[in-house]
């Protein structure tokens, strides 16, 4: 095997799992404590990166850039704080149903999306430092990846210490880990939820700001990177962001490096047999809660 | 017990009116209405599978469409071999330039091959990807998850080997089955009435199966696994079982829909379609398996006749019936129904 | 111990640590059942008394340490196999089938043969009607056959977890809390329903509620913090300072 291409693949393997990361990291943080996916989530992806193409529309250049990435997730969090208010909470019991009603919000967004900036999708054009590439020992890396991968460092940098140094973070873990006693001891579990919604909404709207600089947004851009991320949930463990991390980065680099061998078909193929039989062998995810509830 | 109201008559004789207007419905409709109404009829029998793993089961699967598709291809297939001469390759595999016949595909001109593999191909494949599942205890939320990825790997791997599957294209141009021309004189009403009648004969199984013990067992796994688990069963082989049975029903609905409709492609069968499977049901009411053919036909009928008008409308109004009925009618038009006659 | 204690042996947990990351809700713990024996595990809040019911139906795996039924060690086996070998357990959590009626509760517990190809038939086979009608009458509740789980009172549905357990035809019956959330009139016929289940099995009750604990008149075992703490008859542990002390929550 050519080492040259084993070596562009690693590096693309850590960008794409910066993607999987950034695109699961609200799927799983609102999983672990409300047991419910937001099949919508993929469209928070796409909300970002027409909200960065509209940015850079007003402000060009790399202020545009950096302008983009709060624009992009406000933007986001809002659309998701609206569906986490009319929608998901009055779900919350039923997890099968809230798959369903928010894949109907899915198909509404894609579709208005379509209607509204044309189903051929738009182009950002990202600034020179973004758009050129770096040779590191006889590899050349683009720019945009290596910013990615920073991006995807920094947001779980930040969240991790959210998480562990702060009053909501340690709100979030006491709900996480008992919903019911927490609920007992006055903590507002619902305004909980409604707060890690918004947040991983925004995440997500975030990292479309990053696949806008890998090519072009499209009405259903999200949904390339959204079933992935639904396979890193899977296998992530539930609500555990170190387990989150971990599996985006084991199927990240799996996408990647499969494709070595095989085209991007086949490796998606792969991946869905490689995440079957990882559960064969740790059904409870990368990182196991060991819990004494009898029906979880 | 009172006299039965007028409304209880009615609903009670409905079910066999409409039974004989179905098996009268080639003499009065057109062609191109009698092929339609075949086509949802097909849908209808993977409706059925629906409510028996979603309704009874508590397994909700994003995935119907890939053992739909299963069954399609497999008598496309068979159609496009039956059509050929001897040594011939089927004719989008000469526009692509493949050479000779893949391995796979020379069975498939055997009449018997073609249906054993609508029936057990995707048993076989349902069988063992739910067991992978759920013998490990993962189900739920994450078996959902996992069909739809299922769903989105089978539809790119079909749309990416263009030189063997026909692509994004899909298989059509069939001339016939079982050496009849499909568009001879009879052919078609005689397809419905096959189809009708594996319909019929689905109902009734799937009715019997809820009702004997295993559809006991199955509702108990869904309301409580470990309490069936603690009773000393365990609950892995019902639930198999019941998803290798829905996606039996799937394969002969993908079967008899190519057939209908002359062509089978991924986009009758990748994840928005497997998704919009889930809402026919849904519409219908998740747990009756009347309300599934009536939701199956109800939502197609719709479909048919918003979508060629305004085609972007459709996918708003799919869209808004998901949230609507999910949230305000959860149990569908047959818990509609019910409550009026209580 | 003499012979024939040796050949009435019928469970007997050996050494058991169950360690949750480091907490450890059962430590060393070991106790035996003679066959035919009625026996209350008591304790306070923590003790670990669930959790020696988990070990012993297989819902979580000792650390180390042997669980023993009828001599073979269960402790490994899947929940519905120890089932299978005539353990079953009523949960804390009233653990009925909510949308089956109470006969149908009762039918999935007394089937004989629980492989999946053997459920597709309609009926239900005579002896196994007459074990059901049986356990009706045992339980009170003939004349609920028919409802619906879901619909009956509390105290009823922890009678019909009862009867299902005892449908099973199991020898060793595991009983969390029986009168958990019910009243006087409730638990002594809950008494009454333990005590009129004969010699031919053997229960295991938890409970905190001593008054019952007196109507069953069988010997206790107290436990503390995952660990064995005393056994005898419940006028010994009432006479008990260490006992005593557990319960007050000093350290003994």
């Amino acid at each position: 095997m050519d080492a040259t291409l084993f070596l562009n693949q690693l590096f693309n393997g850590f960008s794409v799992a910066s993607l999987y990361l950034l695109a699961s990291l609200g799927l799983a943080l609102s999983f672990g404590l409300m047991r419910v996916i937001n099949m919508a989530h993929g469209e928070m992806l796409m909300l970002g990166g027409y909200l960065a193409w509209m940015t850079l529309l007003v402000v060009p250049g790399a202020a545009g850039i950096i302008l983009a990435i709060p624009v992009a997730f406000v933007g986001a969090a809002a659309m998701g704080g609206l569906i986490q208010s009319t929608l998901i909470r009055r779900l919350s019991a039923r997890p099968l149903d809230t798959l369903l009603a928010t894949w109907g919000v899915s198909l509404i967004l894609q579709q208005g999306a379509r209607d509204l900036f044309g189903a051929v999708g738009v182009e950002v054009r990202a600034p020179d430092w973004l758009s050129g590439s770096i040779a590191l020992a006889g590899v050349t890396i683009p720019s945009a990846r290596i910013f990615i991968i920073a991006v995807a460092v920094l947001v779980l940098g930040s969240l991790a210490l959210l998480l562990l140094r702060s009053r909501i973070g340690l709100l979030v873990r006491a709900v996480n880990q008992d919903r019911m006693m927490a609920a007992a001891t006055g903590i507002d579990v619902k305004r909980v939820d409604f707060t890690i919604f918004c947040l991983g909404a925004g995440i997500a709207g975030l990292a479309g700001v990053m696949l806008a600089l890998l090519g072009p947004v499209t009405p259903n851009v999200g949904q390339s990177y959204i079933i992935p991320a639904f396979l890193v949930v899977v296998m992530g463990g539930l609500g555990s962001i170190v387990g989150t991390t971990a599996a985006a980065a084991i199927l990240g680099l799996f996408s990647a490096l499969a494709q070595i061998f095989v085209d991007v078909s086949v490796a998606q193929m792969l991946l869905l047999v490689f995440v079957v039989l990882f559960i064969q062998v740790r059904p409870q995810g990368v990182i196991a809660v060991r819990t004494r509830a009898l029906d979880v | 017990m009172s006299d039965p109201t007028l409304l209880q008559r009615v609903s009670k004789a409905l079910p066999w009116l409409l039974l004989v207007l179905a098996i009268v419905a080639p003499f009065a409709l057109s062609a191109y209405d009698l092929n339609l109404l075949a086509r949802f009829m097909a849908m209808a029998i993977l409706a059925l599978g629906i409510v028996l793993i979603w309704g009874h089961g508590g397994i909700l699967s994003l995935g119907q469409g890939v053992f739909f598709g299963i069954g399609g291809y497999a008598i496309a297939m068979h159609m496009k071999m039956a059509d050929l001469p001897e040594g011939e390759l089927p004719d989008f595999m000469l526009w692509s330039g493949q050479e000779s016949l893949p391995f796979w595909w020379a069975p498939f001109a055997s009449p018997t091959f073609a249906i054993a593999a609508i029936l057990f191909v995707p048993v076989l494949v349902g069988s063992l990807f739910a067991w992978a599942v759920f013998h490990r205890r993962v189900g739920g939320t994450y078996f959902a998850l996992i069909t739809q990825a299922l769903a989105l790997a089978f539809a790119t791997l079909i749309i990416s080997r263009q030189d063997v599957t026909g692509g994004f294209n899909g298989l059509t141009d069939f001339y016939g089955i079982f050496g009849v021309g499909l568009s001879s004189p009879g052919v078609p009403a005689a397809l419905y009435w096959l189809t009708l009648a594996l319909l019929v004969a689905s109902y009734c199984g799937v009715r019997l199966l809820l009702a004997s013990r295993f559809g006991m067992l199955l509702r108990a796994a869904r309301d409580g696994e470990n309490r069936i688990r603690f009773l000393g069963y365990n609950p892995t082989p019902f639930k198999v079982v019941a998803f290798a049975i829905a996606a039996m029903l799937a394969g002969i609905a993908g079967a008899l829909f190519t057939l209908h409709a002359g062509v089978v492609s991924p986009a009758l069968i990748g994840v928005v379609p497997s998704i919009e499977m889930v809402v026919w049901v849904a519409i219908g009411g998740r747990y009756s398996l009347a309300g599934a053919i009536v939701g199956a036909l109800l939502v197609n009928i719709a479909r048919d006749a918003v979508s060629s008008a305004f085609p972007e409308l459709w996918l708003y109004l799919m869209g808004l019936l998901f949230i609507l009925v999910v949230t305000l009618l959860p149990n569908g038009l047959a818990g509609l129904v019910a409550s009026k006659r209580a | 111990m003499s012979s024939s204690a040796v050949a009435d042996l019928l469970l007997s947990v050996d050494g058991v640590t169950i360690d949750y990351s480091g907490f450890k809700a059962l430590d060393n713990f070991s106790m035996t059942l003679q066959r035919g024996e009625t026996r209350v595990v008591i304790g306070p809040n923590g003790a670990g008394k669930s959790t020696l019911c988990d070990t012993i139906i297989g819902r979580v795996r000792p650390s180390s340490g042997r669980v023993l039924f009828r001599g073979e060690d269960i402790s490994g086996l899947p929940e519905q196999a120890i089932v299978g070998r005539g353990i079953c357990r009523k949960f804390q959590a009233p653990g009925v089938l909510p949308t089956l009626s109470v006969r149908n509760n009762l039918a999935l517990a007394a089937r004989k043969d629980r492989r999946w190809w053997k459920s597709m038939g309609l009926g239900i086979p005579a002896a196994e009607r007459a074990t059901i009608d049986e356990v009706l009458e045992t339980i009170g509740l003939a004349e609920r056959a028919g409802d619906e789980a879901g619909a009956l009172s509390h105290g009823e549905k922890q009678w019909l977890e009862i009867g299902m357990v005892v449908a099973t035809g199991a020898e060793l019956l595991l009983l969390d809390e029986p009168t958990a959330g019910m009243g006087p009139a409730e638990t002594s016929r809950t008494a009454q329903l333990i005590l009129g289940l004969g010699a031919s099995r053997t229960v295991l009750v938890i409970d905190h509620d001593m008054s019952f604990v007196e109507q069953l008149q069988a010997s206790v075992t107290v436990m503390h913090q995952g660990k064995f703490l005393k056994q005898g008859s419940i006028a010994e542990i009432r006479a008990d300072a260490e006992v005593a002390a557990v319960y007050l929550g000093h350290a003994a």
